[in-house]
């Protein structure tokens, strides 16, 4: 084959898409938790001056996940949020296929790197 | 204040600094932390927080728009983000281990060093043709449309944009922001990459640059629901209102003012961290 499915340009197209995609999805699912968060405590005094970091149920993947199927508001958001930080290290998964289909195996390299660097972040860290 | 009336404050004000943001240039996620942490004195970790989240939200929904035009450069982008990604997550460590008020002191420079470059006249780098090895190793030359035509251009310097870019990350991981300005003087000073492609490509780098930090800063805790709802959706519905009416307005005046705004916010930053009051 000499010509590629899938050229630069189309790549950037779809990827493109694809963020917007996840931004949207991302965006409703934090307006939703919003919605739920404000209506139960919306009245409260709000109080965010002092620091006491979030409590472990807001801080990892499974127990944000299990927050939300509970309709907890702020875990809701939580995974609004998840779902925002994941759409470009899908991008980055994406570009892997796009350069391996234009036999670029040079950029499926480097490629790669950046998607491990990412995974490193997100499992060394505890959250995933 | 009721908890409804701060999401309302802290959404109009994210809007209003994502618009003039988009607007300017500068970016919205250089006056989120400061708009936080002076203006609604929220802890500065939560609002660093906050802000790394809101850049993802705004580089991730500009994209489509800019990879219309043609002119990022996915190549160069992608072999960048190896230096940024890394240097998020040195960034984000670093921020466990110094004080709130260190941070204050490093955003408030960070600040008035972006108003100042803003200020300067649009520097005009020459076009260098010559080519260069390890570029062309790379395959990081590209085109860039300039009226009908696509115009080649060679990259250059690769090691000391390479070092930049580590730097532009560390930022961004430390502070919370997109580091865009920094990423932009990478490409288009040292590198000699046109101006355009720069720019649309340090766009596309600045989601990806976030997102390498943002998971270590949730899973310490430093990612607030109630503070990150408001600040992700004010910051994007503003920037891309912001880039909407960004062709007819006349961003001159507009740009002057923010710079001004970025000053102050800057200094007071400084200054609250010198006072131990961040």
């Amino acid at each position: 084959m000499t010509h590629p499915a899938l050229d630069d340009r189309r790549i950037e197209i779809i990827i493109g898409n694809l963020l917007r995609a996840g931004v949207l999805l991302a965006a409703s699912v934090v307006l939703l938790g919003a919605a739920v968060y404000l209506v139960r405590h919306g009245l409260q005094p709000a109080d965010f001056r002092t620091f006491r970091g979030e409590a472990a149920a807001l801080r990892t993947v499974p127990s944000i996940v299990i927050g939300a199927t509970h309709l907890h508001g702020k875990s809701i958001i939580q995974l609004g949020l998840l779902l925002l930080i994941a759409t470009p290290i899908a991008r980055v998964a994406f570009s892997v296929i796009g350069f391996a289909d234009e036999r670029d195996y040079l950029y499926v390299a480097l490629t790669l790197v950046v998607l491990g660097v990412l995974l490193y972040s997100l499992l060394g860290s505890g959250v995933a | 204040m009721t908890i409804l009336s701060f999401t309302i404050l802290i959404g109009l004000g994210s809007f209003v600094a994502g618009f003039l943001g988009a607007l300017t240039g500068l970016g919205g996620g250089v006056v989120i932390v400061p708009l936080l942490a002076l203006v609604f004195h929220v802890d500065i970790r939560y609002a660093i927080g906050a802000s790394l989240i809101s850049v993802i939200a705004t580089s991730s929904g500009a994209a489509a728009a800019f990879v219309r035009e043609g002119y990022s450069n996915i190549r160069v982008g992608m072999f960048l983000e190896i230096a940024t990604t890394i240097g998020a997550i040195v960034g984000a460590m670093i921020a466990t281990y110094v004080t709130t008020s260190t941070i204050g002191i490093v955003f408030g420079l960070v600040l008035l060093y972006s108003a100042f470059l803003s200020s300067r006249p649009q520097p005009n780098v020459p076009v260098d043709a010559s080519p260069d090895r390890f570029a062309t190793a790379l395959k990081l030359n590209g085109t860039y449309p300039v009226g009908n035509e696509l115009r080649p251009y060679t990259v250059h310097r690769i090691p000391l944009g390479f070092s930049l870019m580590f730097g532009a990350g560390t930022l961004s991981g430390l502070l919370g922001i997109g580091s865009g300005a920094l990423k932009v003087i990478a490409m288009d000073q040292a590198m000699r990459i046109p101006f355009k492609v720069s720019t649309t490509t340090s766009n596309f780098m600045i989601g990806v640059t976030a997102a390498a930090s943002a998971g270590i800063y949730l899973s310490r805790g430093y990612v607030d629901p109630g503070i990150a709802m408001p600040v992700m959706l004010g910051v994007l519905a503003g920037s891309l209102m912001g880039a909407r009416v960004l062709v007819r307005a006349r961003t001159k005046w507009l740009r002057l003012v923010f710079s001004v705004v970025i000053v102050v916010l800057g200094l007071e930053m400084i200054y609250n961290g010198f006072t131990g009051k961040l």
